[in-house]
C-alpha cells in the first residue's frame, strides 16, 4: 500500500520477472546480447539514484526481489509473467522453480504466470494442462519473438495458438498477456503489428488479452483494437518509466489510453527488475497531464487508484481491503475533453 | 573522385522507416571511410534486437545509395553489434537481396512493409500540420479541418515534409487539395474528422515516442553517438522538461 495526501493506494505490480542473465546461464552470444538491451533500458530510463551495477542486474534472487517489491516498493501484490528464452538461456531466462517456490511461500503477495509455445503443437498442449495444475494457473505470459528452433516467432492466430486458447477457457486460465517482439514469420511485415491480438480477442471474448508495453513500440495500433475489442487491456510496462525522462510524452501515451480504452483497462505494472516499483509508484501517484495539454483531463485520484492495483486486482480476484477499494458511488467513467 | 561530402549526403537519403528519419540524423552511421573508389559504411542500431527487417531495409538501402554515385565502384555496408549482423552482413556483401539474405524467413519482399510505415509517416506529417492550426486558432473546430486545404497551410519545413510524404505515396500536392485525407488520398466525411485527427495523433505520439527512445538507447549504448545525432526537430517533438 502506498499512502499520500490523506489517500492510500492498493498496489498491484502485474508484470515482474525473477530472472537469471548471469555468463554460467547464457547458452550464446544473444543471452548477452538480450540483457544488455535491457540493461540499456534501465539505465536510459531510470533516475541516477535508481541504478542498479550490470552485476546487480544480471540476478536477483527471491530476497532481493521481496525487499524490492514488498518492502521497499509498497507492492501489495506482484503477478510473475515469465519470458522462457530457452534459445538464449541454459536454464532459461525466467526461473519457473524458484520463483513458483516463492508464490507458493507467499500466495498472499504472489501469483506465477507461465509461458506457453504453440509451436510445440501437442506436447506443449499437453505440457499445458500439467502447467494448469501444478501452477494454479490463472494467467500465462506470451512473447512472440520468441525464438524456437529455425523459427524466431508466432503469431496469436496461428491455427495451434487458437488451440491453446481453447485450452484456457477449459481450465480456467482468463489472463493471457502478450509481449510483442521484433521477428514473427515471415519477415515481410511489421512484427509490432497487433492485429493478431485484434482476431484472438475476437475469437475468445472470454479471454482477457493484457497487451503488455500498452502496444508500444506501435500506440496507434493497440489503442485502435483496443477501443473496438472490450476484453484487450493495456499493461504499462516500459511506458511509465518515461514519466522520468520525458513526462510530456508519458502524458500523452496515458492521455491516449485514458481517450481510447478506458480507465478500467489500464494496469501498472514495474517490469521489475527492468525497473524497482518504489519510484515509479511515487512517481505516478504525483504525476498530472501538463494544464497547457488541453487535449487531456487531468488525471483524478480514482483513475490513478484503479491504474495502480484496483484494475488488475479485479482481474486477479485479488482480495483488495474494503478501505482500499473505491466506493461504489466513484464515477466509472471519466470524459476526455 | 568520390568524396567524403557525397557519400554523406548519399546516407542522409537513408530512412529508418519506423522513425521517419534519416539514418544520418539518429546517428545509425558509425563509420564512413573511403580508399579510392572503395566505400566502407558501419551501422550501428539502438539495441541487438532491433527489428531485423528494419535493419536490413536500412542497411540494403545505404549500400544502393551509395553504389549509385559515380566512383563508388565498391561498397562495403556492414550491421555492427546486432543479432542478425552475420547473416545481414553476408547478405549485403554477396548482394543476396532480401529473400536471399533471410531465406525460408522471408515470404515476398518488404515493400508492403515500407508502405506501411510511409502511410503512418504521412499521417503523422498530417497531424503535425493540422494540429499546429488548431493551436494558432482558437476559432477553428476539429470539424472546420474537413475544410483545411494545402494552399492553408503556412509556408515552411513542416508544410514541405508533408508535401514530400504525399508525394511518397503518390497522392496529389496541389493547392486545392484537402489536407486530412486517408492512405489513398481521399477526403473523411466531415463526421469522422475528429474520429481521424484523434487516431492521426496516436500515430504522430507513436513515431515521435519512438524516435526519442530510439535516440537516447543510441547514446546510452555507444557514449560517442550524441555528437552524431541531430536535435531533435523541434516542431516533431514534444516540449519536456527533463531533457
Amino acid at each position: 500500500m502506498y499512502s499520500k495526501d490523506g489517500e492510500n493506494y492498493y498496489i498491484v505490480d502485474a508484470h515482474v520477472a525473477l530472472w537469471d542473465a548471469r555468463p554460467e546461464n547464457q547458452l550464446n552470444i544473444h543471452g548477452k546480447q538480450f540483457i544488455d538491451c535491457f540493461y540499456d533500458y534501465h539505465r536510459n530510463l531510470s533516475p541516477e539514484s535508481e541504478r542498479w551495477t550490470y552485476e546487480e542486474y544480471l540476478y536477483q534472487g527471491g530476497e532481493r526481489l521481496l525487499k524490492d517489491l514488498f518492502t521497499d516498493g509498497y507492492v501489495d501484490h506482484a503477478i510473475f509473467q515469465p519470458a522462457h528464452l530457452g534459445a538464449f538461456y541454459r536454464n532459461g531466462f525466467g526461473q519457473t522453480e524458484e520463483a513458483f517456490a516463492l508464490a507458493s511461500e507467499h500466495p498472499d503477495k504472489l501469483t506465477y504466470n507461465h509461458c506457453f509455445d504453440p509451436r510445440l503443437e501437442q506436447a506443449g498442449l499437453d505440457q499445458l494442462r500439467r502447467d494448469a495444475e501444478r501452477f494454479g494457473l490463472k494467467g500465462v505470459k506470451l512473447y512472440t519473438a520468441e525464438w524456437r528452433g529455425d523459427s524466431r516467432g508466432y503469431k496469436l492466430d496461428d491455427p495451434w495458438t487458437y488451440r491453446y486458447f481453447e485450452a484456457c477457457q477449459e481450465l480456467g486460465i482468463r489472463n493471457i498477456h502478450i509481449h510483442k517482439g521484433p521477428t514473427i514469420r515471415p519477415l515481410d511485415r511489421d512484427a509490432f503489428d497487433v492485429a493478431d491480438v485484434d482476431k484472438a480477442a475476437t475469437d475468445f471474448t472470454d479471454l482477457n488479452f493484457v497487451v503488455e508495453h500498452c502496444g508500444l513500440p506501435r500506440l496507434e495500433d493497440f489503442c485502435w483494437i483496443a477501443t473496438q475489442e472490450p476484453n484487450v487491456h493495456a499493461g504499462l510496462a516500459v511506458a511509465i518509466p518515461f514519466m522520468h525522462t520525458r513526462p510530456r510524452y508519458f502524458a500523452q501515451i496515458i492521455g491516449e489510453l485514458l481517450y481510447w480504452l478506458d480507465e478500467d483497462r489500464i494496469q501498472f505494472s514495474s517490469d521489475y527488475a527492468l525497473w524497482t516499483p518504489r519510484w515509479l509508484v511515487e512517481m505516478f501517484v504525483d504525476f498530472q497531464i501538463p494544464e497547457d495539454m488541453t487535449e487531456y483531463a487531468p488525471l483524478t485520484v480514482a483513475q490513478k487508484k484503479k491504474i495502480l492495483g484496483l484494475n488488475a486486482a479485479a482481474m486477479y480476484d485479488l482480495d483488495v481491503p474494503d478501505e482500499l477499494r473505491l466506493p461504489r458511488e466513484e464515477p466509472q467513467a471519466v470524459a476526455v475533453a | 573522385m568520390l568524396t567524403h561530402d557525397q557519400a554523406r549526403a548519399a546516407l542522409h537519403t537513408v530512412v529508418d522507416p519506423e522513425l521517419d528519419e534519416p539514418i544520418t540524423d539518429l546517428g545509425f552511421v558509425r563509420s564512413l571511410e573511403i580508399d579510392g573508389t572503395r566505400v566502407t559504411v558501419h551501422l550501428r542500431l539502438p539495441t541487438s534486437f532491433c527489428a531485423p527487417n528494419f535493419a536490413y531495409l536500412m542497411a540494403s538501402d545505404a549500400k544502393d545509395a551509395l553504389a549509385a554515385l559515380p566512383g563508388a565502384d565498391e561498397v562495403a555496408v556492414l550491421l555492427d553489434d546486432h543479432h542478425d549482423s552475420e547473416l545481414i552482413n553476408r547478405g549485403l556483401a554477396d548482394d543476396a537481396g532480401y529473400r536471399g539474405t533471410f531465406g525460408a524467413e522471408a515470404g515476398q519482399d518488404l515493400d508492403e512493409l515500407r508502405l506501411t510505415f510511409r502511410r503512418k509517416a504521412h499521417t503523422a506529417a498530417m497531424e503535425r500540420a493540422l494540429t499546429r492550426l488548431l493551436r494558432a486558432d482558437p476559432e477553428l473546430s476539429e470539424t472546420d479541418l474537413h475544410d483545411v486545404t494545402l494552399a492553408d497551410l503556412p509556408e515552411g519545413a513542416q508544410t514541405e515534409g508533408l508535401l514530400r510524404r504525399r508525394g511518397a505515396l503518390g497522392l496529389r500536392t496541389g493547392p486545392g487539395e484537402p489536407v486530412l485525407v486517408d492512405d489513398a488520398g481521399r477526403p473523411y466525411p466531415r463526421e469522422e474528422v475528429p474520429l481521424r485527427l484523434r487516431f492521426a495523433r496516436s500515430i504522430r505520439i507513436s513515431i515521435d515516442g519512438n524516435a526519442h527512445f530510439c535516440r537516447g538507447l543510441l547514446r546510452t549504448r555507444y557514449p560517442d553517438s550524441g555528437a552524431d545525432q541531430s536535435p531533435e526537430h523541434v516542431s516533431r517533438t514534444v516540449r519536456t522538461n527533463a531533457s
